[in-house]
C-alpha cells in the first residue's frame, strides 16, 4: 500500500525537510537579526532628534556651539529619518525578494521638488507606514525569531534540561518537545507569512496609491480596447468592401447581363433570372448599409466635416450642419462623434416628430463637442430602450467623454457629446 | 468609344471589360491602380475613363484624385467614377471643375446593365450621370436656392442633373412632352437664368442645383 506513505505522519515528517519550511525559518531568523539592526538605527536617529529637541525646549546650557548643534539636529532630523526609512525599507524589500521571492512594489516617489519633496512624504501615510514597520519589526520579528528557534531546538533543549525529570513527566516533556519540533515548519511559515503581510501592508504602496495606479491602468486599457475595437471594425469594413461587395457586384452584373441577353427564352426562365437579379441587387443595397454602419471610409479620408455632410444629407429631414473643427482628433474619437450624430439624427427622424434639426461640431478647449438639436416633441432619454444612444454614451465614457440628453416634454431636444480630442 | 478602366478587383475588372466590350465600347486598357490609370490615359487618350474610388496603395480616395487630375489635364476625356458609397463631398470635388462629361455612380448600378451602359454613353457624349443617391444628398445639402421650385420641378431638375434629355425625362416621369417643357422653362425662370440657347441654360441650371 504505497499511497499510505504519502499520508498522515509521513507528511508531517516530510515537511520538516521541505524547502519552504527552511526558507521560512531562514527568513524569520535572518529577519530577527536584520530587523534588530534596522530598528536600532531608527531608534538611534529618533532618540538623537528627540534629545536635541528636548534640549532646545529646556534651554541649552554650556558652550554656545551646543544650541547650534541641537538646532541643526532638530532641523535635519526628519530629513535624515526619511533617508534612513527609505534606505532601510529598500533593504527590507530586498530581503523579502531574495529569501521568499516576494516582490513588494516600492511606493512611488513624490512628484514635488525642494522642501515639498522632503516634507510632503510625512504628510501622507507612506513614510509613517514604513516608519511603523521599522519600529514593529524588531519586536514582532524578534519574538517570532525566538519562537521559531525554540521550536526547532525544542528536543535538544529538552534533553539538556531533562536531568531532573523521570517517568511520565519525562515522557510528557519529550513528547511536548517533539510536538514543538514537528510544528516548527508551520510555525516558521506562519510567522514568515505574518511578516510578509505586514511588510506588504506597510512597506508597499498604500491603498490610495494602489487604487490610483489601478485607475490609471484601467483607463489606459479601456481606451486601448476601444481603439482595438475600432481598428477591428475598420478591418472588417475593408475586408467586406474588398471581398464580398466586389463579388456581389460582379454577380449582380452577370445576372443583369443574363437578364438583358435572354429575352428570347421562355417566360419562366426569364422570371427566375429576373428574380435572382433583383435579389442580388437587394442584397447589395443591404450590405452597403451594413458596411457603412461599421465604419464610413470617408471619415478617415476626409475627416468629420465630409463624413457628417453625408450623414446630414441622408437624413430624411432638413438638417443644418456647422463643423468648426480645425484639427483632426484620434480616429476613435472621430468615429464616436460620427456615430453619435448618425444615431441622434436617426432618433430624431424616428421619434421626435421634428421639422428640422441642427448639428454643431466644435472644439471647446481640448474637448470635441457635438450638439444635435431638433424642434420635435421632446421626452427622449439616453437610456431609452431601442435607442442606440445608450451604447454611444458607453463608448463616449470609455474615452472619458460624456453624452447628455436634454429633452423636456414638448421639446426641444438637445443631445450633447463631449469627448477629449485625444 | 474607347475606354480605359481602372478597378483593383480582378473579378470585377474582367467582368466590366466584358460588359463594356459587349455594350459597344472598346476597352483599350484595364488597370488595377491610379498610377497605371494615369499612364494608360496618357498613352491611349480614350474617350472615357471608368474608375473605382478605392484602389491601392492606400485604398482611400485614389480614384477621385486621379479623376480630378484627368479632368484638369484632359478636359475632353469624360470620367465616370464608380464607388461602393457615394459621398456628397466627393461629388462636389468632381463637379468643381466642370459638370459635363462627369459620372459618379454607385457600383450597384452596374447590376442594371442597360441603365449603366446608357449612363456611360451619356457621360461619354459630354453629359452628366450622377447617382440618384448623390443627387439626394446634394439636394438636401443645397436646398436653399431650390426652395422656390415645386417638388415636381425638383424631380425634373434632378433628372436633368442625371444628364437626361427632355424625352428621357418624359419617359422617367410618365408625363407629356409639353408638360416637361413647361417645367423646364419654369425652372429656368425661377433660377433667374437668362434666355440664351437652351442647352447652355440647362448646364447652368444643373450647376446652380449642384451648388458648384
Amino acid at each position: 500500500m504505497t499511497h499510505t506513505l504519502s499520508s498522515g505522519p509521513v507528511i508531517v515528517l516530510r515537511s520538516l525537510s521541505s524547502p519552504e519550511a527552511w526558507r521560512a525559518t531562514f527568513h524569520v531568523v535572518a529577519g530577527m537579526l536584520f530587523s534588530a539592526a534596522t530598528g536600532a538605527v531608527i531608534w538611534l536617529v529618533g532618540l538623537l532628534w528627540w534629545a536635541a529637541v528636548a534640549s532646545l525646549v529646556e534651554g541649552p546650557t554650556g558652550h554656545w556651539t551646543l544650541p547650534v548643534l541641537y538646532a541643526a539636529v532638530a532641523v535635519s532630523g526628519p530629513l535624515a529619518m526619511l533617508g534612513c526609512v527609505r534606505f532601510l525599507s529598500a533593504m527590507q524589500r530586498e530581503r523579502f525578494r531574495a529569501v521568499l521571492g516576494l516582490d513588494i512594489a516600492a511606493p512611488r516617489p513624490d512628484p514635488g521638488t525642494g522642501w515639498h519633496r522632503i516634507l510632503h512624504p510625512w504628510t501622507t501615510g507612506t513614510a509613517w507606514r514604513q516608519f511603523a514597520y521599522h519600529l514593529l519589526a524588531p519586536l514582532l520579528g524578534g519574538l517570532g525569531g525566538v519562537v521559531v528557534v525554540l521550536c526547532w531546538s525544542a528536543p535538544v533543549l529538552a534533553a539538556l534540561s531533562a536531568d531532573r525529570l523521570a517517568g511520565a513527566g519525562l515522557l510528557l516533556w519529550f513528547g511536548g518537545a517533539m510536538a514543538l519540533l514537528l510544528a516548527a515548519p508551520w510555525v516558521a511559515r506562519g510567522i514568515a507569512g505574518v511578516d510578509a503581510a505586514a511588510a506588504r501592508r506597510l512597506l508597499g504602496p498604500g491603498h490610495a496609491e494602489e487604487l490610483a495606479v489601478r485607475v490609471e491602468s484601467l483607463a489606459r486599457s479601456r481606451a486601448d480596447l476601444l481603439v482595438a475595437a475600432d481598428a477591428e471594425r475598420r478591418r472588417i469594413e475593408r475586408d467586406l468592401h474588398d471581398g464580398v461587395q466586389q463579388r456581389l457586384v460582379s454577380l449582380a452584373m452577370n445576372l443583369g447581363m443574363a437578364r438583358a441577353a435572354f429575352t428570347d427564352r421562355p417566360p419562366d426562365v426569364q422570371e427566375v433570372i429576373a428574380g435572382a437579379h433583383d435579389e442580388a441587387m437587394a442584397v447589395l443595397a443591404e450590405l452597403r448599409d451594413f458596411v457603412r454602419g461599421l465604419h464610413p471610409a470617408v471619415l478617415n479620408d476626409r475627416g468629420l466635416d465630409a463624413a457628417l455632410s453625408g450623414v446630414v444629407a441622408r437624413a430624411p429631414l432638413p438638417v443644418k450642419l456647422r463643423v468648426d473643427v480645425a484639427r483632426r482628433c484620434s480616429p476613435s474619437v472621430e468615429a464616436i462623434a460620427y456615430f453619435a450624430v448618425s444615431e441622434a439624427l436617426t432618433n430624431v427622424a424616428k421619434h421626435a416628430n421634428a421639422s428640422r434639426a441642427e448639428v454643431v461640431t466644435e472644439h471647446v478647449g481640448d474637448l470635441l463637442v457635438i450638439t444635435v438639436t431638433d424642434d420635435g416633441r421632446g421626452g427622449a432619454t439616453a437610456d431609452g430602450v431601442g435607442t442606440g444612444l445608450r451604447g454611444l454614451a458607453q463608448r463616449a465614457a470609455a474615452v472619458d467623454g460624456s453624452l447628455t440628453v436634454v429633452s423636456p416634454r414638448g421639446g426641444p431636444t438637445t443631445v450633447t457629446v463631449s469627448i477629449p480630442c485625444g | 468609344m474607347r475606354v480605359v478602366l481602372a478597378e483593383d478587383s480582378v473579378l470585377l475588372r474582367a467582368g466590366l471589360t466584358k460588359l463594356l466590350n459587349d455594350g459597344g465600347f472598346e476597352v483599350v486598357a484595364a488597370v488595377p491602380d491610379a498610377d497605371q490609370l494615369l499612364t494608360a490615359v496618357d498613352v491611349h487618350r480614350p474617350d472615357v475613363v471608368v474608375v473605382d474610388v478605392r484602389m491601392p496603395p492606400t485604398h482611400t480616395d485614389e480614384g477621385i484624385r486621379a479623376a480630378l487630375v484627368i479632368r484638369r489635364q484632359y478636359p475632353k476625356i469624360a470620367v465616370c467614377v464608380l464607388s461602393q458609397f457615394v459621398e456628397e463631398r466627393y461629388a462636389t470635388d468632381l463637379l468643381s471643375i466642370d459638370t459635363s462629361g462627369i459620372g459618379y455612380l454607385l457600383k450597384d448600378r452596374i447590376g442594371h446593365v442597360t441603365d449603366f451602359l446608357d449612363a456611360l454613353r451619356r457621360v461619354t457624349a459630354g453629359g452628366t450621370a450622377l447617382d440618384p443617391e448623390v443627387i439626394n444628398q446634394l439636394l438636401v445639402r443645397r436646398h436653399d436656392p431650390m426652395r422656390r421650385l415645386t417638388p415636381r420641378e425638383q424631380d425634373v431638375l434632378k433628372l436633368m442633373a442625371e444628364g437626361r434629355s427632355n424625352s428621357g425625362i418624359v419617359e422617367a416621369l410618365k408625363v407629356s412632352h409639353s408638360a416637361v417643357e413647361k417645367y423646364v422653362s419654369s425652372i429656368f425662370t425661377k433660377l433667374d437664368l437668362p434666355p440664351t440657347d437652351t442647352d447652355h441654360r440647362r448646364v447652368l441650371a444643373v450647376l446652380k442645383y449642384l451648388g458648384a
